[in-house]
């Protein structure tokens, strides 16, 4: 190809890319704005001031009972969801990697089938159940936790399943050969290689589970249950001041300083212990693609 | 290591227990709820837990509602809406990831975070930016004005909500079309230039093929959601004229007495994406293939 031609052709494509990251972050990146307006409106510019934020003694985010009440049951919701879907998940990413025979097809298509479930079938099924089968639990924290921690449980499996991939065997029979028991192989030599793959799957079930809307709309009671997710979306249907883009922004800053705080982490983890990749393998952990 | 199937399968015990419980056995709830009764008294659902003894007469009024009746106007536009949603998503989408995977150079890293952050954005917070802007004095409403286009965005329109899967799911596709554009043996593609063929018949003949499974899989990824979504709609639109399947279905088990009929819907939507489920399936194995090879 004419080199002149294929440096235009190029040009273009650098010109739809930029068009396409200033159209997807710059609508957000003005509602964040807006939520240091110091008037009610959300449209309409008047000044800058932190009343939503903090100084409304009623109305800020951080003042308002509600949306305190409904901040507070985010992050105890994602919390408890880590706890049980962590030790859940791995356990399974292992036992289905190398489970062989009958029962290995049931265990590998119950593990992918959430993930390419639509969530209004997965909460809608759970909703059902919860009212009419398993009675016990009841709609709320309860149900919320129990529909979250089944609809991550597949991430974790797929982000810690790629990372037992990539370590292989060897590492475990050179122990086995050295001596350890299968169990001691697996404790000392398999679980610390784990770990990076199990700080993404942290990061990513609690963003998963700060940002959940479907699955803890239909499984909730009503306010006692609210979520961050859940008190945004009925405010937006009402009219609503800046306050809202307040919550929307503290969600959005609260996941990504886990997302940071993950890579980071992930990657200091990576040099300590002489992997190379870095922040790349750390993003490709979390995002399950290789770049 | 290899020959200690017990110890494994205690490893997948919980974890498949779990699903079990709470991924499948809710899908026979949903069943039974759909094929069940209604208590004469209270006009609740009761549920028949009995397959044998399962009762199809609503089922069949709800499937030819959707098919030929009231529900039918709502089935055609979450088809019609998706399919118009997914073809902008690839317009979109496909030369972005064309560009990372084959032309970003140094400053892919770059592209790439800047490409994922909207994945980490909250959706609602997504829709929420747009609802500022789109509202009667929102800043887009006043920028479109000094051009006379004077359009009342949120208030059922059609446009609106296409647009919002759009902004919604694009992100979501671009990383897997990066993906598998990324594992392409380009080489193929400059073999084919060499041999005579321009950029529209090495990309027709040559990357097309190679690339088909994977850009499949990655449509289906986000079709599966799209047809699920009513939250979008709710936010942008909030009108019946453009309810989908999941404002039906949102409505019958949330806000009405009627929730045998969305437990009908769940399994009519269940049983239409099904087919997309396999579909992806074979892809994702094809395309397992042939990067094996």
């Amino acid at each position: 190809m004419n080199p002149t031609v294929k440096r235009r052709k190029n040009s273009a494509l650098v010109f739809v890319i930029w068009g396409y990251i200033i159209w997807s972050l710059v609508p957000v990146i003005i509602a964040v704005i807006y939520s240091f307006n110091d008037g009610r409106s959300r449209t309409v510019w008047q000044g800058f001031s932190l009343r939503w934020w903090w100084q409304d003694p009623y109305a800020s985010i951080f003042h308002n009972a509600e949306t305190r009440n409904a901040i507070i049951n985010s992050l105890v919701l994602a919390f408890t969801t880590l706890l049980v879907v962590t030790p859940l998940g791995i356990a399974l990413a292992i036992g289905s990697q190398r489970i062989r025979g009958r029962g290995s097809n049931l265990v590998q298509g119950l593990t992918s089938a959430p993930l390419i479930t639509p969530e209004i079938v997965v909460g809608a099924a759970l909703l059902i159940t919860f009212t009419r089968l398993f009675t016990a639990v009841p709609l709320g924290f309860a149900a919320q936790l129990l529909g979250n921690v089944t609809f991550s449980l597949a991430s974790v499996v797929v982000i810690v399943r790629a990372r037992l991939v990539s370590i292989g065997s060897s590492f475990e029979e050179a122990a086995r050969d050295l001596g350890a028991t299968r169990w001691q192989a697996l404790r000392f030599v398999l679980m610390p290689m784990l770990w990076p793959s199990v700080m993404a799957s942290l990061v990513v079930v609690f963003a998963t589970v700060i940002d959940d809307f479907v699955i803890t709309s239909f499984l909730s009671a009503g306010v006692s249950s609210e979520t961050v997710p859940l008190r945004i979306y009925s405010s937006v249907k009402g009219g609503a001041t800046p306050a809202l883009n307040a919550l929307a922004t503290l969600l959005v800053l609260t996941s990504f300083s886990v997302l940071i705080l993950g890579l980071f982490g992930m990657s200091v983890w990576r040099k300590r212990h002489g992997e190379r990749g870095g922040l790349r393998a750390a993003l490709a952990d979390v995002t399950q693609i290789d770049n | 290591m290899k020959n200690s199937p017990r110890l494994w399968a205690g490893f997948a015990l919980p974890g498949t227990a779990w699903l079990l419980a709470l991924f499948a056995v809710p899908f026979y709830a949903v069943a039974c709820v759909a094929f069940g009764t209604i208590d004469p008294i209270f006009r609740d659902a009761t549920p028949q837990w009995n397959p044998l003894a399962w009762d199809f007469t609503q089922a069949q009024q709800v499937f030819t509602s959707l098919a030929t009746g009231p529900l039918r106007g709502v089935a055609v536009r979450t088809i019609l809406f998706v399919v118009c949603a997914m073809i902008l998503c690839f317009v979109i989408g496909f030369p972005i990831a064309y560009f990372l995977a084959r032309h970003a150079g140094k400053r892919k890293l770059l592209l790439l975070v800047l490409i994922i952050v909207p994945f980490w954005v909250n959706y609602l917070m997504r829709m929420l930016a747009w609802v500022n802007l789109l509202s009667a004095d929102g800043l887009f409403t006043r920028f479109m004005r000094i051009f006379g286009v004077n359009y009342n965005w949120l208030d059922g329109s059609p446009i609106t909500v296409i647009l919002g899967l759009v902004y919604g799911y694009v992100p979501f596709l671009i990383l897997p079309l990066y993906a598998t554009l990324e594992r392409l043996d380009w080489r193929l593609v400059d073999a084919a230039r060499d041999l005579g063929a321009n950029s529209g018949q090495a990309f027709r003949l040559v990357t097309l093929p190679m690339s088909k499974a994977g850009l499949v899989a990655a449509g289906i990824l986000i079709a599966l959601p799209m047809f699920g979504d009513y939250y979008t709609n709710d936010l942008l639109s909030r009108s019946p004229s453009t309810e989908m399947i999941g404002n039906q279905i949102d409505f019958f088990l949330n806000a009405s007495t009627q929730p045998q009929n969305g437990a009908l819907l769940v399994i009519a939507l269940s049983m239409f994406l099904l087919l997309f489920m396999s579909f992806y399936l074979r892809s994702t194995r094809m395309q397992a293939r042939q990067t094996a090879r």
